[in-house]
């Protein structure tokens, strides 16, 4: 499948560490009192940002900037009627996905998140134009157009949807994890869930046996502050979410979710560490989302400047570009980038408005697989 | 290039909206992210704003203006080395503030904005059902809609009698997710209308002990389907405890909240819970259409001592019937309503399917069929009564529902009509539902699995062994 950004070839490589990154015996069950919750944050802390070569900095650069271009127009194409229902943007959570997810192992780890899925796909390279045409609901989308902006899956790129219902992705990512450790496949599961799904029972349910059986699994908050109306601090007891794997032994850490390159460091270390058998690691990430929850919220729960305050000083684009400045990349090189982001989310959106419906007979496929 | 700047759709549900406010004027230069105007849906004030870089060039749509079309041109903004001055948007026709609604919509009407109209616009439904015989004649009628008939219960209800509290996501500070419980905050206070975390298990179980300790919770689900995650406490905790305990332990909650097909937002989010909950012995399960029942109805399910599922709908939240201007309006449960009377066909109906029901009824009107239309507005316990004495009447019955037909409420009354009414049946039953598949997102798709007012009109038509 082609690769929406203009180039891969800056794709981060790193040869898989052999040992794991903190002392998985300070983790032991016998472990008690030495139990250390923040043992992978203390290696973290030591260097907190990857250091990106200019070919990373710029593929970082490119699929963030293609992530913000098409929710931009995702966001457009909504204004216009063309995508109904929810449409959950992801502007300005973009470091996130596209900094874990270049870190995970390509072909052998699982993804699997929210309803707010768009970046997560794009990060993992999946064609813009069909996802742009499954949220026009046209054949040619990854659902057949019959799941919508929530629901999208490849299983050829192991990403696991796309679920509407809060949470429950949790425990889903705990049963990929657990296929990957049954198959011994070297893999491991990466769940994202937001600061309002970490209130869920079944999100502990599963920390409990993921950190019991120690599964190969890697939980990921992404706490944007806000739950539809609700903030963190007027839906949550323990606000700092990094540490709610404390009473399963899950060591926590907690990474700036709007700087790729320490979402980027953060996951290695995770991912290190529960590839070398010790079992989850629970990150939390700290970003923002700029947009309103869905297309119809009315964001009258912050202020104006509350988020332009974010925009301007946090912004995880401008971020990225300012170490390519620094690095020396010429200002008409990221314009160039820009505008081919651009074409390509025009031509996703055009083959998204132009591609036809699905065909009424599809009503009735995969209901089921077999027929009886 | 000159970028039009069209009227966007800002819920699902925005035909049109309200410019309310421009926050830039002819000249400015703006970038992504800026705020460019304040729109007004009928839910709600929203920015509008820009995701591209430009001067504003011409603002088309003045500050107002009501009734304007989602997709109207609304303003221009010249791009990069552009005369902001000189870009002319395409002939469009732009509505001033002036302008008659009307005639924008007559403008705009050729231009559809998706290409096929999606599954939930023909739920739509403009047929009033006939008054309603227990309201006292002569009582003086006010237009109220769905949403406020359900808020104006819970308010009153609050005001007589203290134990009654509303628990759910969203409901206090946001107003509701979908305005339902807007006023009520600030009326009773966060000690009464309580914001929840989303753990609909552990709110839904909170609740019901709260209920089992003496008070009478409201428990709002954002929407039924995530009441699934909270089932459990429905009806193992909620229905049964009454029994198990010899009588002694009282359940009186009411778990509310919107039920059923909502517009394009797929299968995990359009379910019609009811025949699951109507399958429980102890539970009250009721399904209103307009803001009377609504009203009336809830009102009831608030006093009620037993546990309460009350299934409302989304899409008819907006829509505003006649409800008697009483000061304690609470009808009883258990109860169906002829909301048509007609002598050569029952169609027995409930929540949204009501409106195409009485849609149905109108178009057989003018084949000469005449068609009784009945609102079961309780599911359980059911009117059996109602249903076999119209029977009686017509000896034709069809059942139309916006939900699966398998193991449906148009089964249990089909077997209902079986069991009780075989000798008055001259056609078999008819239930008219969704087609038997999850709710494909895709506009035709979703137009294509939902019920809707043609299809009762067909089964009507091959019970009386018409041709349409
Ligand atoms: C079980 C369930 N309850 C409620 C909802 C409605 N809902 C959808 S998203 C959302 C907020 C979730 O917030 P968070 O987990 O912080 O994720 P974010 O949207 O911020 O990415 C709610 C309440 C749902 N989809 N599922
Ligand atoms: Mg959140």
């Amino acid at each position: 499948m082609a690769r929406a950004a203009s180039s891969s070839s800056g794709k981060p490589k790193r040869a898989p560490s052999k040992k794991p990154a903190a002392e998985p015996a300070a983790n032991t069950r016998e472990g008690g009192e030495k139990f250390a919750l923040r043992s992978l944050q203390e290696s973290f802390e030591k260097d907190r940002r990857f250091p990106a070569d200019e070919a990373q900095l710029l593929h970082f650069y490119e699929q963030m900037l293609l992530i913000r271009r098409f929710e931009e127009k995702a966001g457009q194409l909504y204004g216009l009627g063309l995508i109904g229902g929810f449409c959950h943007l992801y502007i300005g959570q973009e470091a996130v996905a596209v900094g874990l997810q270049s870190a995970l192992e390509e072909g052998k780890d699982s993804v699997i998140t929210g309803y707010r899925d768009h970046g997560h796909m794009l990060a993992y390279g999946i064609d813009p134009k069909i996802i742009m045409a499954e949220l026009t609901g046209r054949h040619a989308g990854i659902s057949k157009g019959k799941g919508g902006s929530m629901h999208m899956f490849s299983t050829e790129h192991a990403f696991y949807g796309g679920h509407g219902i809060v949470g429950a992705q949790v425990p889903l990512g705990g049963g990929l994890a657990l296929a990957h450790q049954y198959r011994d496949d070297g893999g491991l599961c990466l769940v994202y869930f937001g600061d309002g799904a970490a209130n869920q029972g079944q999100v502990y349910e599963t920390f409990n046996m993921a950190s019991l059986w120690k599964l190969p699994i890697v939980f990921a908050v992404e706490n944007n502050q806000y739950a539809m109306g609700t903030s963190v601090k007027r839906s949550s007891a323990e606000t700092e979410f990094y540490r709610r794997g404390t009473a399963f032994r899950i060591p926590g850490m907690k990474a700036d979710g709007m700087d790729v390159l320490q979402v980027h460091r953060a996951g290695e270390i995770a991912f290190d560490y529960v590839r070398g058998g010790n079992g989850p690691v629970l990150i939390e990430l700290s970003t923002y989302r700029y947009r309103g929850h869905s297309m119809s919220d009315p964001a009258k729960y912050r202020t104006r400047e509350e988020v332009q305050e974010v925009r301007e000083h946090h912004d995880p684009i401008e971020g990225i570009k300012a170490d390519l400045l620094k690095a020396g990349v010429a200002e008409e090189k990221l314009k160039d980038i820009d505008k081919q982001i651009r074409a390509t989310v025009a031509a996703a959106a055009d083959f998204a408005e132009s591609s036809p419906e699905p065909e009424p007979a599809e009503l009735y496929t995969d209901v089921l697989v077999g027929s009886y | 290039m000159a970028i039009e700047l069209k009227m966007p759709a800002l819920s699902p549900t925005m035909e049109e909206g309200t410019l309310a406010k421009w926050l830039v004027k002819e000249g400015d230069q703006v970038s992504a992210g800026d705020v460019l105007a304040e729109i007004e849906t009928d839910k709600a004030t929203m920015e509008f704003e820009s995701i591209d870089e430009g001067t504003v060039g011409k603002i088309l749509v003045p500050e107002g203006a009501e009734g304007v079309k989602v997709g109207t041109v609304i303003a221009v903004l010249a791009g990069e080395g552009e005369d902001a001055s000189a870009v002319t948007p395409a002939p469009s026709p732009a509505p001033t503030a002036e302008a008659p609604a009307e005639q924008q919509k007559a403008a705009e009407s050729e231009a559809p904005k998706s290409p096929a109209p999606s599954g939930t616009e023909k739920l739509a439904a403009k047929a009033q059902p006939a008054a309603d015989p227990e309201v006292p004649a002569g009582t003086n009628m006010i237009k109220l809609s769905v949403r406020e008939a359900l808020r104006d219960a819970m308010a009153e209800e609050m005001r007589l009698d203290e134990r009654v509290f509303v628990m759910g996501e969203e409901v206090a500070e946001y107003q509701g997710a979908y305005k339902v419980t807007q006023g009520l905050l600030e009326e009773f206070g966060p000690r009464r209308v309580i914001d929840t975390p989303i753990t609909e298990y552990g709110f839904a179980g909170i609740g019901t002990g709260a209920a089992m300790g003496g008070l009478r919770p409201i428990v709002e689900f954002m929407t039924f389907n995530f009441a699934m995650q909270a089932i459990d406490h429905v009806v193992n905790s909620a229905a049964k405890t009454n029994y198990m305990s010899g009588g002694q332990m009282r359940i009186p909650i009411v778990f509310r909240g919107p039920n059923g097909a909502a517009s394009r937002v797929a299968a995990q989010h359009s379910q019609n819970y009811a025949p699951w909950y109507a399958s429980v012995p102890g539970l009250i399960v009721i399904a209103p259409y307009d803001a009377s029942d609504a009203k009336g109805l809830l009102k009831a399910a608030i006093r009620c001592d037993d546990p309460v599922v009350f299934l409302e709908n989304e899409l008819v939240y907006g829509r505003t019937f006649e409800v008697a201007q009483l000061d304690d309006h609470v009808l009883p449960i258990g109860k169906a309503r002829i909301v048509r009377e007609g002598s050569d066909v029952t169609i027995v109906s409930y929540s949204i399917a009501v409106g195409l029901a009485l849609e149905a009824a109108e178009t057989l009107a003018g084949e000469g069929i005449s068609a009784e239309v009945i609102d079961l507005r309780t599911l359980r316990p059911l009117d059996r009564e109602a249903i076999l004495t119209s029977l009686a009447k017509t000896n034709r019955l069809i059942i139309a529902e916006e939900g699966w037909p398998t193991c449906s409420i148009a089964s249990e009354v089909t077997a209902i009509c079986m069991e009780d009414g075989f000798d008055l049946l001259d056609a078999p039953v008819l239930r008219v539902c969704n087609e038997d598949v999850p709710l494909p997102y895709a506009a035709n798709l979703e137009h294509l699995a939902l019920i809707d007012a043609g299809r009762i009109a067909e089964a009507a038509r091959k019970v009386c062994y018409r041709q349409g």
